[in-house]
């Protein structure tokens, strides 16, 4: 569905190049839906935009959908979605007559567009909105009507981006229900970014993960937990001058990390957590430590993220991260909104 | 395209090829319809040359032997109509801001459509709006006193027409360039003032003294505003009207050259 190599897109920036995507390859297979995770910044946006021709590569080149990207964009076009973060329905209009309009620029007739449009309203649980306008809607019907605009000419693959930033935890896993359907019910291939960990672990089979313009690893999401080096370990001591001796015994455990001090936690890492565990216990124990709290878990995608860049994803998203990069190139599309500020 | 399972509706990758007239037509609905759905901005676009048909131009009707003109109306009519096609037109661009921030641009430049229709569409529905507000302009200002010949009223129309296209199409490149009404903003009223008094819209250039004439003769607006009072006149063999009419013409050829332009290249 997608091929890609080396594809790349630098910007000049008050004179200075800035290298948003740095030569990317990328294969998708025809029914594979595929996470494109990174912080804000990292270059997701722009790989999107260029796969779904809105921005030309200055390097590299593209099948998408079996269309050149750069030969025969009009082709690409054709056969792909795309539903951007910014949305596709203005805000006055009435939610069918988007999705009835966006389809007639594909040539399909009214007639037609209606009643597929209908239909993806039926799928999408946006039974009854079709004359609603899109401002009087909430955040997650909106979020599924830019979907159905973007599906209305049947694509056989779609490119969402970010598709539930800002949608409350509910309405993401009914979102992601939907995703999941896409595949099941229409053998819709699907392409989405995220920067939630949680988002890409539950949805995608394949995770591409993309740090400073690069695609730095890609697996399923348990391939990509099993390249962390075994389970986590973290012991909180109830004082902390203990904190350095049970950073030593952890690190006697067989093939484990030297594990990291702060302040009262100290956090590890070894295979076979469970045994592991047993064995510090004995030994902390042993040794007359006392322990607030000791947990062994299989590592998270935010751990193969910090394996991987060295920084945690939850530090460019969260709002108790310490600032994070400042995503230099964020999303071209919202730039003047911020300029705007 | 997709081998996978079954595919409820057949993929549309196979429909009829895109054509610049059909997209062209889909734009131009969609955006009358949004139109007509919000009637406060034509309204409001339109109380303005009203007003000033109403309110300034009794003011001109004792000096209108001074200004070597049948009636006031007259000369004073064609003028508003021009600042109609000028400065209604330069104005859409906010709402292809407000479009682009909602993410309909791009949405629509993910479709196979033209680029062309996507600007042309627009620029139509802006032709259509501006002549039904000059038209109504017109209609006003007869119980008023105006009184002109109906083809030079026409022909005026059309002129205003191409000088409405050619201003909106610059206003949608900027706009697209831009992307934000508080760059797009500035930019229009730093341009407008200065236009509008050098073009002769409210009093004819020929009261100016020289040097001020010199001026606004290098603006092609005082030179399509002194066209369209000789349309008015009935005088339209004159070499006054047809360079009005030919400036206008190279004024629409420049301001399409600059909007497709914009509408073809990539969103950055």
């Amino acid at each position: 569905m997608i091929h890609a190599r080396g594809l790349a897109r630098t910007f000049r920036k008050k004179k200075q190049e800035v290298h948003a995507v740095a030569g990317v390859d990328l294969d998708v297979e025809a029914g594979e839906i595929v996470g494109f995770l990174g912080p804000n910044g990292a270059g997701k946006t722009t790989t999107l935009r260029m796969l779904t021709t809105l921005l030309a590569p200055t390097a590299g080149t593209a099948t998408v959908a079996g269309c050149d990207l750069v030969t025969d964009p009009v082709g690409v076009r054709r056969r792909i979605g795309y539903v951007s973060q910014s949305g596709a329905t203005y805000p006055d209009a009435r939610a069918g007559e988007e999705v009835v309009d966006h389809a007639r620029l594909y040539g399909i007739s009214t007639a037609e567009a209606t009643a597929r449009g209908k239909q993806l309203f039926r799928e999408l649980d946006l039974d009854g909105l079709w004359e609603r306008q899109p401002k009087s809607m909430s955040g997650g019907q909106r979020r599924r009507l830019d979907i159905a605009v973007g599906l209305v000419h049947v694509p056989g693959l779609v490119f969402l981006d970010e598709p539930t930033t800002g949608l409350d935890p509910q309405a993401r896993a009914n979102l992601w229900q939907h995703i999941r359907g896409l595949r099941e019910e229409r053998g819709t291939t699907v392409f989405l970014t995220t920067h939630y960990l949680d988002e890409a672990d539950a949805l995608c089979d394949r995770i591409l993960v993309i740090d400073a313009g690069r695609i730095v690893a890609e697996g399923t999401p348990d391939e990509l937990k099993s390249q962390v080096g075994g389970d986590v370990l973290t012991v909180t001591v109830e004082h902390a001058e203990t904190a350095g001796r049970v950073a030593a015994l952890m690190a006697a455990l067989p093939g484990a990390e030297v594990p990291q001090v702060l302040d009262t936690r100290v956090v590890g890492r070894a295979p076979q957590g469970g045994a592991a565990l047993m064995t510090l216990v004995r030994e902390l124990d042993a040794a007359g430590i006392a322990v607030a709290g000791i947990e062994s878990r299989r590592p998270s995608l935010d751990d193969v993220f910090l394996d991987l860049t060295g920084r945690s994803l939850r530090e460019s998203g969260g709002p108790a991260g310490p600032g994070g990069p400042a995503g230099a190139d964020r999303t071209a599309d919202k730039q003047p909104q911020e300029m705007a500020r | 395209m997709s081998t996978a399972t079954t595919a409820p509706p057949s993929p549309a990758t196979t429909g009829p090829t895109s054509s610049v007239a059909r997209d062209t037509y889909t734009v131009f609905a969609r955006a009358m319809r949004m139109s007509l759905r919000n009637p406060a901005w034509l309204v409001i676009s339109l109380m303005q040359p009203i007003l000033y048909i109403v309110l300034f131009g009794p003011l001109l009707e004792p000096l209108s032997s001074q200004l070597g003109s049948g009636n006031a109306y007259q000369l004073f009519v064609p003028g508003i109509l021009v600042q109609l096609g000028i400065f209604g037109a330069l104005f859409v661009g906010f709402g292809l801001i407000a479009e682009y921030r909602a993410g309909v641009i791009e949405s629509q430049r993910v479709t196979p459509a033209s680029r062309t229709a996507l600007l042309l569409g627009r620029v139509m529905r802006d032709v259509v709006v501006l002549l039904v507000q000059g038209t109504l302009l017109v209609l006003v200002s007869i119980p008023l006193g105006l009184r002109a010949p109906v083809i030079g009223v026409v022909l005026t129309l059309v002129v205003i027409a191409l000088l409405g296209a050619a201003f909106a199409s610059v206003s949608y490149a900027l706009a697209l360039t831009l992307k934000s009404e508080d760059a797009f903003a500035p930019l229009l009223n730093a341009v407008v003032l200065p236009v509008l008094l050098l073009s002769g819209i409210l009093l004819p250039m020929t009261l100016a003294p020289g040097w001020l004439q010199a001026i606004s003769d290098v603006n092609p607006l005082k030179h399509v505003v002194e066209g369209a009072r000789s349309f008015f006149d009935g005088d339209y063999g004159s070499s006054t009207a047809w360079w009005g009419a030919g400036l206008t013409v190279a004024m629409g050829l420049l301001g399409w050259w600059f909007g497709v332009r914009r509408f073809r290249q990539e969103s950055s």
